[in-house]
C-alpha cells in the first residue's frame, strides 16, 4: 500500500518566515536540478529551442537598439566635460569602451530582457500552468520541463550574450557619432583609441556575465512561472516576481563577477 | 467483466482538508462510469490521481492492471499513453494551431511516423469530432464547445483505453451539452474506452453513464445505474436531484 506524509499537519522550524524562505530556497535549488538533468537526459526540443531564441531575439531588438545607441551617445556626452577639464578628451573614446565592455552592454541588456523576457515566460508559463496546459502534457507523456523549461533557459542563455555583443555594438556607434562630431575623429583612429585599453580578460568577463544573467532570467522565468497558482492574480504575481528576483540576483551576480575578475587583472 | 479501474482505500488530503476517505470504486471495460459529486468534493482530484498527477497518501489504484502509486516516471508514462484526459477548461495550447495541437502528443510518442501518415491521423480525430474545418484555427477563434471537442480528439489521437473527462458540459449550453453527451457515448462505442466522466450534470450522468457512482464526504456512498442511484430514499441524494435534475429542467 502506497503512503506518504504529504497531509500531515504544518508545524513550524523556525518562525514562518524563515520557513517559507527555505522551502522557496529549497524548492529552487531542486528545480535547478531538474532543469540540468533533464537537459543532459536528451531528447532535445531543438524546434521549440529555435523558436524560444527567435522570439526572444526579435522581441528585444529595436528596445535594445535604441537604448545601446543612447547609453553610449550620453554616456559619452556626460563624460566630455570632466576629461576636457584635464585636456584628456583623447581618452574618451578609451574610457567609455571599458565602461560599455566591462559594465554596461551586459548590464544593459540584462535588466531590459529580465523585464521584457523574464516577465513574458513567467506570464506565458504561469498562464500554461493554471490553465491545466502543463497538466495536459504531463498526461500526454510529455515532459513539460523539457519542453517548457529547457528550451526556453538555453534560449535566454544563448540569446541574451548575442544580444548584449549588438547592444555594445549600438552602444560604440553611438560614442563614435558624438566623439567624431565633437573632435572630428576619424574611424580608424576612433577604433584604436577605443580597443587600445580593452584586453580579452575583458571581452571573456563579458560574456561570461551575459551568460550567467542571460541563464538567471530564464531559469527564474520559468521557476517562477511554473509554480504559479490562484488564477489570473498568480500569473500577475509570477510575472511580477520573475522580473524582480532576475534584477536582484543580476546585481549580486555582477558585484560576484566583477570582484572575481579582478584578482585576475 | 474485467476491471478497467479498480480504486481501492483511496486517501487524499490537502493539508487538514480530507478530500477523499476511504473511496473505492470499479470501472469495467467499456463502461461508462459517471462521478458525481457537490463542487469541492474531490471529483477532479479522484480522476487526476488515476493520471498520476496527484500522488495518493494512502490506497491502491490500479490502471489496466497496473498499480499507478507504485509506477516509476517512465512506467507511468507508458500507462499515460493509453489514457486520455479531457480537462474542464479543454487545456488547449493556446500558441499552436488546432493541428499543432493534435499532432503535438502524437509526433513525440509515436516514433518514425511520415507526414502523411499524422495528416491522416489528426484529420481522422478532427472528422470524428465534426470539426475538420477548424484544422487551422487558433484556441482562442473557437467557441466553448468546439474547445471541449477539440480536447477531446487530442486525446483520441492516441487510441486511448481509458478516457477521463472532467466536467465535460461545464459551462455550455444545452444544446452544446446534448452533442458534447453525444459525442462521449460516440467514443465509447468506436474506441471501446472505458470512461470516468466527473460532472454535477445531472442530464449528462443520465445519457452517458452506465453506471454513476455519487461521492459524499469523501466516498463513493452510492453506486449503480441511474434509476437505482436516484431512487434511493437518502434524503442527500434526494436534494442533490431535486437541485441539479429539477432546478436545470426548469431552466
Amino acid at each position: 500500500m502506497h503512503e506518504n506524509m504529504s497531509s500531515h499537519t504544518k508545524k513550524n522550524l523556525f518562525s514562518e518566515k524563515i520557513d517559507d524562505w527555505l522551502i522557496g530556497f529549497k524548492d529552487g535549488a531542486d528545480f535547478l536540478l531538474l532543469f540540468f538533468k533533464e537537459t543532459l537526459s536528451g531528447n532535445f526540443e531543438f524546434k521549440e529551442f529555435v523558436n524560444q531564441c527567435y522570439r526572444i531575439g526579435n522581441s528585444s531588438l529595436l528596445l535594445i537598439s535604441l537604448t545601446g545607441f543612447v547609453t553610449g551617445f550620453v554616456f559619452t556626452k556626460q563624460s566630455r566635460p570632466s576629461l576636457e577639464s584635464f585636456g584628456a578628451t583623447s581618452w574618451l573614446p578609451s574610457l567609455v569602451t571599458i565602461a560599455i565592455i566591462r559594465a554596461l552592454a551586459p548590464l544593459v541588456t540584462s535588466l531590459i530582457c529580465a523585464g521584457k523576457v523574464g516577465s513574458s515566460i513567467g506570464a506565458e508559463l504561469g498562464s500554461m500552468k493554471v490553465t491545466e496546459q502543463v497538466d495536459a502534457m504531463e498526461v500526454s507523456a510529455v515532459n513539460p520541463i523539457k519542453f517548457l523549461v529547457v528550451t526556453r533557459v538555453l534560449a535566454t542563455t544563448i540569446t541574451i550574450p548575442i544580444l548584449s555583443f549588438y547592444c555594445g555594438l549600438m552602444a560604440m556607434t553611438g560614442v563614435f557619432l558624438n566623439v567624431t562630431t565633437n573632435e572630428d575623429t576619424s574611424f580608424p583612429a576612433f577604433l584604436e583609441q577605443a580597443f587600445n585599453s580593452i584586453v580579452y580578460l575583458d571581452l571573456w568577463t563579458a560574456v561570461i556575465k551575459s551568460v550567467a544573467y542571460g541563464f538567471t532570467i530564464g531559469i527564474v522565468g520559468c521557476y517562477k512561472g511554473y509554480n504559479a497558482t490562484n488564477g489570473t492574480l498568480g500569473v500577475g504575481k509570477a510575472a511580477n516576481a520573475s522580473v524582480v528576483m532576475s534584477m536582484f540576483l543580476i546585481f549580486i551576480e555582477e558585484v560576484f563577477i566583477v570582484q572575481v575578475t579582478n584578482w585576475f587583472r | 467483466m474485467n476491471k478497467a479501474i479498480e480504486i481501492e482505500h483511496l486517501y487524499k488530503a490537502f493539508g487538514d482538508r480530507k478530500v477523499l476517505i476511504d473511496a473505492n470504486l470499479d470501472v469495467y471495460e467499456s463502461e461508462n462510469m459517471v462521478v458525481l459529486g457537490r463542487s469541492g468534493t474531490g471529483k477532479s482530484v479522484l480522476i487526476k490521481i488515476i493520471a498520476g498527477l496527484l500522488p495518493a497518501d494512502k490506497g491502491n489504484v490500479k490502471v489496466l492492471g497496473q498499480e499507478v502509486t507504485e509506477l516509476d516516471k517512465k512506467a507511468m508514462n507508458e500507462l499515460r499513453l493509453k489514457i486520455g484526459f479531457s480537462f474542464q477548461n479543454s487545456a488547449l495550447y493556446d500558441s499552436m494551431t488546432v493541428r499543432e495541437n493534435l499532432e503535438f502528443p502524437l509526433v513525440r510518442n509515436v516514433r518514425n511516423m511520415s507526414r502523411g501518415e499524422i495528416n491522416k491521423a489528426v484529420n481522422k480525430v478532427l472528422d470524428s469530432v465534426g470539426l475538420l474545418k477548424s484544422i487551422d484555427q487558433m484556441p482562442a477563434e473557437l467557441s466553448g464547445g468546439q474547445k471541449k471537442r477539440i480536447g477531446i480528439a487530442r486525446t483520441l489521437i492516441m487510441n486511448p483505453k481509458i478516457m477521463l473527462y472532467d466536467e465535460p458540459t461545464a459551462g455550455l449550453d444545452p444544446i452544446t451539452c446534448m452533442e458534447i453527451n453525444q459525442l462521449i457515448n460516440e467514443v465509447k462505442e468506436n474506441y471501446k474506452t472505458s470512461s470516468i466522466i466527473i460532472t454535477h450534470d445531472l442530464t449528462c450522468a443520465k445519457e452517458t453513464g452506465d453506471r454513476v457512482a455519487v461521492l459524499f464526504d469523501g466516498n463513493f456512498k452510492f453506486q449503480g445505474t441511474f434509476d437505482e442511484v436516484f431512487t434511493n430514499p437518502d434524503p442527500r441524494i434526494k436534494n442533490f436531484y431535486d437541485y441539479n435534475f429539477i432546478e436545470n429542467q426548469k431552466k
